[in-house]
């Protein structure tokens, strides 16, 4: 049964689960943020592009697409390309909010984000975790995040370029959420295939179109020997 | 920018977020999928974060080729490593920075 209140140690709990999520956002957030200043972007677009798009890669790609002067709708069209990866994740999250009444969904799914999405399936998947915690890590998250974006921002132009490796916050992101996902013998291969497809596919082919092309051929070279192996 | 190219342009990026996000959880939530879409769901993130890293570590942004001496893939193998050691998502993002930092004065 799920609680329809909060008693104050299940919300502890939450803010313990929700802290290494602020920790990486705080100075991932920053770094958006000083990029934003020195791409000229002002305080109060970088606050309503935090609360409208909450999603951290594709605003980033989304500040350098803004600097280079690509078009409108070709960030949007980027920025859907990026985060179509949520899908899975909001449908395995399905699994554990089984009959959910809609408008906690709609409240729920603003909130997810790779980071969210993988402390929360562990936590559900442990069990003795609900889903009003769930939502306090995704919207606490939230929080940090407009407050460090909007503060890189607003101490960027204090900032040289390149200060403080800054550059490599994402990088540095996306390596550990990379090593959050090898569970296995198929995952580090399926994470090789993506990695050499996307190189000479960057390199061949103009534009942004390798993450979907390589995260597409690699899934499913892993899912085909995923098959095979269960053959044998 | 103008105020308005702003608006226009971050309603339409949240759209494009947020309808991926909430659409299969309120369908999904009530419904079954067959197991062999869930399986090769499975091997999206590992996919999507190797396709998204790897250009950034062996593609040299200035002359398109493919190269093992950037300075991103050499600060990446230590910051793999302590990712690797902690699984500590903000001490990687630390230590990364950090060490690009250093790398970029000393090397």
């Amino acid at each position: 049964m799920t609680p329809h209140y909060l008693p104050s140690a299940s919300v502890k709990t939450a803010l313990y689960a929700a802290w290494p999520i602020c920790l990486g956002y705080f100075p991932i957030g920053l770094a958006l943020g000083v990029l934003a200043g020195q791409s000229d972007i002002p305080w109060w677009a970088m606050a309503l592009m935090s609360i409208l798009v909450f999603a951290g890669s594709a605003q980033f790609i989304c500040v350098a697409m803004i600097a280079a002067g690509s078009s409108l709708w070709a960030i949007i069209g980027t920025t859907f390309i990026i985060n179509l990866r949520h899908v899975l994740m909001s449908s395995a999250l399905a699994v554990y909010l089984h009959g959910v009444r809609r408008s906690f969904l709609a409240l729920f799914a603003y909130g997810i984000t790779d980071e969210s999405f993988a402390i929360n399936m562990a936590r559900f998947r442990a069990g003795n975790w609900t889903r009003f915690q769930a939502l306090i890590v995704n919207h606490l998250a939230n929080c940090v995040w407009i407050l460090a974006t909007v503060s890189g921002v607003l101490v960027g132009q204090f900032v040289p370029t390149g200060a403080f490796g800054i550059d490599y916050a994402l990088i540095g992101m996306f390596i550990c959420l990379l090593v959050f996902q090898l569970h296995n013998r198929l995952h580090v291969i399926t994470a090789i295939i993506a990695a050499v497809v996307a190189v000479l596919w960057a390199k061949f082919v103009p534009g942004d179109s390798y993450i979907v092309g390589a995260a597409v051929c690699a899934a499913t070279c892993g899912y085909l020997f995923q098959k095979k192996r269960d053959k044998n | 920018m103008s105020v308005n190219d702003y608006l226009f342009l971050f309603v339409g990026m949240g759209l494009v977020t947020y309808l991926p996000r909430v659409l299969p959880l309120i369908y999904l939530s009530h419904k079954k999928m067959p197991q062999g879409l869930i399986d090769w769901l499975g091997y999206i993130p590992v996919a999507v974060l190797g396709a998204l890293l790897a250009p950034i570590l062996f593609i040299d942004t200035a002359n398109a080729a493919i190269t093992f001496g950037k300075l991103e893939f050499l600060v990446a193998i230590p910051t793999l490593i302590f990712a690797v050691k902690t699984r500590s998502l903000g001490g990687t993002v630390l230590v990364g920075m950090l060490l690009y930092w250093l790398a970029g004065i000393f090397l």
